[in-house]
């Protein structure tokens, strides 16, 4: 057999995995085909090899048969191909010199027939077994990470995530696209099940943000490029021109009185419409960073070039204002990265049949959360578009959730937030309240302790998903009314319900330019469109991207909590890898023969990590091993043969695919 | 004084170009003849096969063997030679990699002698006379070589120890091969006697290459005139530079013609075509599929283009005519 010079001595260790691969593939087959193998010197079954007696199998058995190379058959690398190179590394030989190959996810559980399952098994550690012969021994290079950390979004979660770092002493660099940060937790009044105030509990995290030495705010601004690798990402931020020096304003609003428009006069975006602002605003009094914006989208001066930029006399001496302000880029220098992008709710108006923008008084929770909120556009008054207080309000569960039509997923908060806004209602307008739902979801810590609560309090709970929300009456006392359609299920009744003000319980979405940020930050996102964590149990804020994190609803619909215990776990993990200091890169790079190499350039304009250039001394191309992710892609594509990739060289693959195939 | 060294020249299914390529030796051919003892080269000299026959296994030194092996007779000679050679040099880019010739595998003897002996416009043969291996006329009896379904490369039929490339190869080339064999420096068995890296690397135009190397749009040679200081690749000519080994000094990039890749692939590579395929994919960079509808149409025959010389030699060999082809 051929090999890589010294002649192979391969210990084969095929795992059972309980019965997750025992109960398909005929493992002792497996076994007995393997030991026959050119250079098996010994071959194992064991019933779970990732256990320690596991490991010990091999450490002892590199030492008692002096063996040289490892095949280990079991689940996916991704899980436990670590695991089987340390223990390889403690039995003394380089860890790259094992090989690990998949027959459970690959193989039992996806087949079901069992000699057929065997049958593969046998192809993929034959393939293994002369592959494994050709590996190399290889040294993992370290490089250093930098001691400071992006924090991508400044909602709650990543507020949170700032905070930690921030107070570990890492240096830490908050970017917001909004004027402000606070995200939609700000926008709230009440939180559940508490019902603590939001703004009491959020503006002081808020501010310890703003007033953090560790912590550089950038609001109203986009990260537009990422470079690098981990611990040394280089981040370009686009700072948009808010037309107001945020070190010089002092946050007086002076210059909002003085605007030349006497009245507000247009849709403020933090009320969601629901109450005006002028051209010069602050989107709410705690808004951090405390100082105003110019929309140059109404201002008159920005728009016209003419306004008697009354602001500006108001400002005085502070000379806070700048019309000639130009959309800045900052360029940062981290270690870490951790995407806090949150989410957004869902638009009904994809689900006319219930009305919204159709019918004034249907709202979503959202516009109902700035309506009760003490600070909102009515001072926390529920009073309707028309003015009116309601005197029945219905709420609609689940819209924009659990619907094939729409989004197939539970939003998870909707239940809570929606016996919230139920009793925030009836307590602040005396209305009668019914809820409408599919199932009531509510786990979690004193959640089904509220639920219970508000039935007490007298909610009307219907069981149903509501059909409709239409405004034609059949009854006298349905004139003038908004009537919800729905079949209650408890009782097997379609009743009409008529309101004065219908809410709409939206859910949660991505961001709608998530898949953007995703490609950014080079990470990947579930099918929904949802950041993808590494492992949805065991890496749940760590991404396929190495140094990049993500925290809160940005990976999927959170609660408050939730988002804040996962941002902390976030921060934890950046801290991890900052504080070891460097890390070990997996050594598959590739690497050019530079007696092959003819220069062509082919492979440059290839690599999608930049890491190849063209050496104009010695007229070859050049890898940078920190930057090559090993994909292979410039590898495949030399013409020359010149450029080989670690762990992927010809006769790795194509003796595994002979293996294979033999 | 020691007997010279015997050679031999051989030519299979070929164009006569590579025994021009010899003649371009000019005054070096005279050292050549002077140094050795040519015992076979039907181009110039009359032997016969029973002279060949006569010698005594491995006398001859070496034979340079070029064409394509098409034809039984050629089998023949081939192996006679294998059997009296210590060395066999495959000359030419027919007999190391099957060449211009080996393109016939896009068919079988039925087509091709269907087309050149009824079929084509400017045959005449109202009888349908076909080749045939023995033939009778007036009571004599005619032998033909018989004509094989596919075209082979040398080293498919016998083991060949050294490869001379090229179409045909430049005489320097030819020339470093003699004098390494004469001075007994020949390279390990099985070399290619050029370059050890891709055309470029010797490219007076590589140079002028951007650093990152994207195609937009691709052009045949007759559509322009190509910038003398530019690198053809980058002006959008399908140059097989990157694919192909060196050592022919970029005679056609002199010529401002895009390399067509007669010195084949370089050792790493098993499918010079597949290779060229790959680098032309790998560089273009088209937003949609009208692009590549677009960039196809520059490329109007693609086996012709990527495999001109080494169909026989590739990973597919010639094409499948179910079962038609042995």
């Amino acid at each position: 057999m051929k090999g890589n010079g010294e002649v192979p001595r391969i210990g084969v260790y095929v795992c059972d995995c309980g019965t997750n691969i025992a109960g398909k593939v005929r493992v002792a087959e497996v076994v007995e085909f393997a030991r026959d193998l050119p250079g098996v010197v010994v071959a194992r079954e064991y019933k779970y090899m990732c256990s320690d007696p596991g490991q010990d199998l091999i450490k002892r058995d590199i030492q008692e048969y002096n063996l040289n190379r490892i095949v280990v058959a079991s689940c996916s690398p991704l899980l436990h191909e670590h695991t089987f190179r340390k223990a390889t590394a403690e039995g003394g030989l380089n860890p790259y010199l094992v090989h690990h190959v998949n027959i459970r996810e690959d193989v039992s559980w996806v087949h079901e027939d069992s000699d057929e399952a065997t049958r593969k098994a046998k192809a993929i550690v034959h393939g293994a077994v002369l592959r494994v012969a050709w590996q190399k021994p290889l040294e993992p290079q370290s490089v250093p990470v930098r001691d400071s950390a992006l924090v991508v979004g400044g909602g709650i979660a990543g507020i949170s995530a700032a905070l930690t770092l921030a107070e570990a002493g890492k240096q830490v660099y908050l970017v917001e696209r909004e004027p402000t940060i606070g995200g939609h937790m700000a926008k709230f009044d009440k939180t559940f099940p508490t019902l603590d105030c939001a703004a009491c509990i959020l503006t002081p995290k808020m501010t310890a943000v703003k007033d953090h030495p560790n912590i550089t705010l950038i609001t109203y601004a986009e990260v537009e490029e990422v470079d690098g690798y981990v611990g040394n990402f280089k981040v370009k931020v686009r700072k948009k021109p808010r037309y107001v020096h945020e070190d010089r304003c002092v946050g007086c609003l002076e210059c909002i009185e003085a605007c030349v428009f006497k009245e507000p006069r247009f849709p403020n975006e933090f009320d969601l419409g629901l109450s005006k602002r002028k051209p010069v605003y602050i989107p709410f009094p705690q808004a951090v960073p405390p100082v105003v914006t110019i929309d140059p989208d109404t201002c008159l001066y920005l728009r016209f070039g003419k306004c008697k930029k009354t602001c500006v006399e108001a400002c005085g001496d502070r000379n806070a204002i700048d019309f000639d302000m130009k959309p800045e880029t900052l360029e940062l220098e981290v270690g870490t990265i951790i995407l806090a992008t949150g989410f957004k709710t869902f638009d009904p108006t994809r689900t006319p049949k219930y009305g919204y923008g159709r019918f004034p008084e249907v709202y979503t929770s959202l516009e109902i959360e700035r309506l009760v909120n003490s600070s909102g556009p009515t001072g926390g008054e529920v009073v309707m578009r028309n003015g009116q207080k309601p005197k029945r309000v219905g709420i609609i569960h689940c819209v924009g959730s659990r619907d094939k039509n729409t989004n197939p997923w539970c939003s998870k908060v909707c239940c809570m937030y929606s016996l919230k806004l139920a009793h925030l209602i009836h307590e602040r307008s005396g209305a009668e309240v019914y809820n409408f739902y599919i199932d009531m979801r509510t786990p979690g810590k004193g959640y089904e302790e509220f639920y219970n609560r508000l039935a007490k309090e007298g909610v009307h709970l219907i069981r149903g998903r509501v059909a409709e929300v239409t405004d034609a009456p059949l009854h006298p006392e349905e004139e003038g009314k908004l009537i919800i359609r729905v079949e209650d299920t408890n009782i097997g009744v379609v009743r009409r319900i008529p309101v004065d003000m219908v809410v709409l319980a939206v859910g949660l979405e991505p961001q709608p330019d998530a898949d953007e940020v995703r490609r950014l930050f080079n990470i990947s996102c579930s099918t929904e469109g949802w950041f993808l964590e590494r492992h949805p149990k065991l890496a749940p804020v760590e991404t396929f991207t190495d140094g990049v994190f993500v925290a809160g609803a940005c990976q999927g619909p959170k609660d408050i909590p939730e988002t804040v215990a996962q941002a902390q776990a976030a921060a934890a993990n950046a801290l991890a890898l900052m504080d070891k200091g460097s890390v070990e890169m997996e050594p598959n790079v590739a690497r050019v023969n530079e007696e092959l190499c003819s220069g062509c350039h082919i492979c440059i304009g290839l690599c999608p990590y930049g890491a190849i250039s063209f050496n104009e001394e010695k007229k070859v191309a050049e890898v940078n091993e920190v930057l090559c992710k090993g994909c292979g892609t410039c590898t495949a594509a030399c013409p020359s043969g010149a450029l080989s990739q670690n762990l992927f060289s010809d006769h790795e693959v194509f003796s595994e695919i002979m293996g294979v195939l033999l | 004084m020691a007997e010279k060294p015997k050679v031999a020249f051989y030519w299979c299914g070929s164009c006569g170009g590579c025994e021009e390529a010899v003649v371009d030796l000019a005054e070096d051919l005279l050292t050549v003849a002077e140094a050795v003892d040519i015992v076979l080269w039907p181009v110039a000299m009359d032997f016969k096969k029973q002279d060949v026959e006569a010698l005594p296994d491995g006398a001859i030194t070496a034979s340079f063997i070029n064409g394509t092996v098409r034809l039984s007779e050629h089998e023949e000679w081939v192996k006679l030679l294998r059997r009296k050679s210590q060395l066999v040099f495959a000359f030419g880019s027919c007999a190391h990699l099957g060449g211009i010739p080996g393109l016939a595998n896009l068919s079988n003897r039925e087509e091709i002698f269907r087309w050149y002996y009824k079929e084509g416009p400017t045959v005449h043969n109202p009888d349908g006379h076909e080749p045939t291996p023995e033939f009778r006329q007036n009571g004599y009896a005619f032998e033909l070589p018989e004509f094989w379904n596919t075209a082979r490369a040398l080293d498919q039929v016998i083991e060949v120890d050294y490869y001379i490339p090229g179409c045909p190869p430049p005489a320097h080339i030819v020339k470093d091969a003699v004098m390494a064999l004469l001075q007994g420096q020949l390279p390990p068995k099985g070399s290619v006697l050029a370059g050890s890296r891709a055309l470029c690397h010797e490219c007076p135009l590589n140079e002028t290459k951007p650093e990152k190397l994207l195609l937009k749009d691709l052009k045949r040679p007759h559509e322009v005139i190509p910038k003398p200081d530019e690198c053809l690749l980058a002006q959008g000519l399908l140059c097989l530079g990157p694919v192909t080994r060196g050592g022919c000094g970029a005679l056609c990039i002199n010529a401002h013609m895009p390399c067509t890749g007669c010195f084949g692939p370089l050792d790493h590579i098993r499918d010079f075509g597949a290779k060229g395929l790959g680098a032309l994919a790998s560089i273009v960079d088209f937003q949609d599929e009208d692009d590549i509808e677009r960039a196809l149409e520059k490329i109007p025959d693609p086996v012709g283009t990527f495999f001109k010389y080494s169909l026989p030699a590739s990973l597919v060999q010639r094409r499948n005519m179910g079962g038609k082809t042995s």
